[in-house]
This record gives structure tokens, sequence and C-alpha cells, in this order.
């Protein structure tokens, strides 16, 4: 099964850096789907059935508006200039980035179990009180029952994002 | 894409017969995986995405109407409002009954286990979060195309 996942990864490695190289913008946003898809096959490959319907429904769904954005629009994509200054306050930028990244990185993987490997210290607890909630869907138990606050904020958050939409959007029909 | 409003350009014959067939399934496997959130993999955001998906593949494939998305849009926001609103109202309900007096708590019958009406208030909170995320995404993509338009 890891060599699967390990194909699964490095399909997905491949994917976003053409994403990155891509000349056409359209063709960009098609392989940064190869990220969204290889991450559904792992989810289901570390048993994670939920965790994959929500992931391969709102790929789709943000594939699409992505696609319907960029066709509606422009296919013309702007160049930007960088000059020496700029692009080496970049460099320094993202060296630093890395860095701290890769500090924490090395702090937390003693921490962490191994990958792939679904069993962690709550993992126990919480089986045990699923029952409790009276769901037989364990994930949608805790959800809806000790980690509904979760649920509230996550709605909280998609509430929060229509607003920040239609709000910039107005803005910017108002001024012209 | 036209700026007449009258005469909005779809797709051809094909597609939105199709799309006549199929946006109906999508939606009732929508309605289908939120109402079974407490027993199969899914529940109300996965739900609600579909639901919505049915919405989108439908607007995509006929055109936007703008006259009658406008109207839409309104429904869309209030009906997400109101979702939440019950979400809420449904969490506070737990902590002002006697039975339970905490927040999110499970004041209905458990039922038995693993049955389609059992788990107390589990499934009516995945039902209002479902009707949320669908109006919510579909709110979305109907005010990209609403000031999409008004615009050019």
């Amino acid at each position: 099964m890891e060599i699967y996942l390990i194909i699964m990864i490095i399909l997905m490695i491949l994917g976003s850096i053409y994403s990155l190289h891509a000349k056409d913008l359209l063709s960009a946003v098609v392989a940064y789907g190869i990220v969204g898809f290889g991450l559904v096959i792992s989810f289901l490959l570390l048993y994670a059935p939920d965790l994959a319907i929500v992931q391969v429904v709102v790929e789709i769904i943000t594939l699409v508006i992505m696609i319907a954005v960029i066709v509606n629009t422009t296919h013309k994509d702007e160049k930007k200039i960088f000059t020496t200054k700029s692009s080496l306050v970049n460099l320094v930028v993202l060296l630093i980035f890395v860095g701290v990244f890769f500090l924490m990185f090395a702090h937390i993987i003693g921490v962490l179990s191994y990958f792939g490997q679904h069993t962690m210290r709550m993992a126990g607890v919480y089986i045990d009180s699923a029952y409790e909630a009276g769901s037989a869907n364990i994930v949608t138990g805790i959800l809806f029952h000790f980690r509904a606050y979760d649920t509230l904020g996550e709605a909280t958050v998609l509430f929060t994002a229509v607003i920040g939409v239609l709000t910039v959007l107005r803005q910017y029909g108002k001024k012209n | 894409m036209s700026n007449d409003n009258q005469t909005p350009e779809g797709m051809t014959i094909v597609v939105k017969k199709i799309c006549q067939f199929m946006a109906p399934t999508i939606f009732l496997f929508g309605i289908y995986i939120t109402v079974h959130g407490h027993l199969t993999p899914g529940g109300g955001f996965t739900g609600g995405v579909i639901m919505a998906s049915a919405f989108i593949l439908q607007i995509l494939s006929y055109g936007s109407f703008l006259d009658k998305l406008q109207q839409e849009k309104w429904h869309l926001e209030l009906t997400e409002s109101l979702a939440l609103l019950c979400f809420l109202m449904l969490a506070v309900l737990g902590l002002l009954l006697a039975t339970t007096s905490v927040f999110f708590g499970n004041f209905l019958h458990r039922g038995s286990f693993g049955e389609l009406i059992s788990g107390g208030i589990i499934p009516i909170g995945n039902i209002f979060v479902g009707i949320e995320v669908c109006a919510a995404i579909s709110s979305i993509f109907v005010a990209l195309l609403i000031f999409k338009d008004k615009e050019a």
C-alpha cells in the first residue's frame, strides 16, 4: 500500500511543479487538479472515505469555477518585470520561509506517528465515545457531538466567505 | 458571452437534455448523502456541495438568465443565513433545556443504533449544515456570474 502512496505523492508533486511552470493559465489550473485528485486517492488508500468524498466534490466544484472564470475573462498572462533588487528580496524571504518550515518539520517529525498509520492517542477515546453519540458513522458522530463547535465554526467560515465575495464584487461594480 | 440579457446563450440541445436528466439525480444523491450522514460516509458538508453542483450544472448548461439569477441570489442568501441561524438555535436549545444544559447537547431520544431516524440532533444538524453549504456555494457562483456580466 505504501508504494501506491509514494507513487501518488510523486505524481502530485510533478503536477504542482508543472502547474507552476506552465505558460498557459488554463493548463496550470488543469494541472493543479492532479494534486486534488491525487489527494482523493491518497485519502482512500489511508481508509478515510469521508475525507475522500469531501475532497472529490470540492475539487470538482473548484476546478469548474476556476476554469469558468479563466475562460470568461482572458487567456492573456501578464508578464511581470523583476528587477535585481526585488528578486533578491524575494529570494531572501523564500529562503527564510523554507528554513523555518524545515526547522519546524524536523522538530515535529519525532512527535508524529508513522505516515499512514492512523492510530493516534486520541483515536481510542473518539471510538469509545462515538457510540455514546448514537451515530453509526463515527466521523459524523464526532463532528456533531463533541466537536460540534468545529462544525459551527466551519459553517460560519463559509458564511463569512460568501459575505466577503459579495462585498468585494459589489464594491468593484460600484466604482465603474 | 453576449451582453444581451434576453437571449442567454447556453450549450447545445444534447447537453441541455442530458442535464435535464442528470441534475435531479445529482440533487437527490446530495439529499441522500445529507440525510444518511450519520450512517454512511459523508454528511452535511458533502451533501451540500453535491446539491450545489446540480445547480451549477444547470446554470452552466442553460446559460445565465440574469434577471432570474438576480432574484435567485436573494433567496440563496436568505436561505443560507436562516440555515446557519437554525443550526445555532439547535445548539442553544441544547443549552437551554434542562435535560442536557450544555451547548450542542443532544437532547433528543437516541433511538436504536444504526437506523435512519436515530442519533438525536445529529441528523437535524446535518440537514441544516447541508442547506447552508448548498446555498453558500451556489450564491458564490451566482454572484460571480452576475457581477461579471454587469461590469461588461
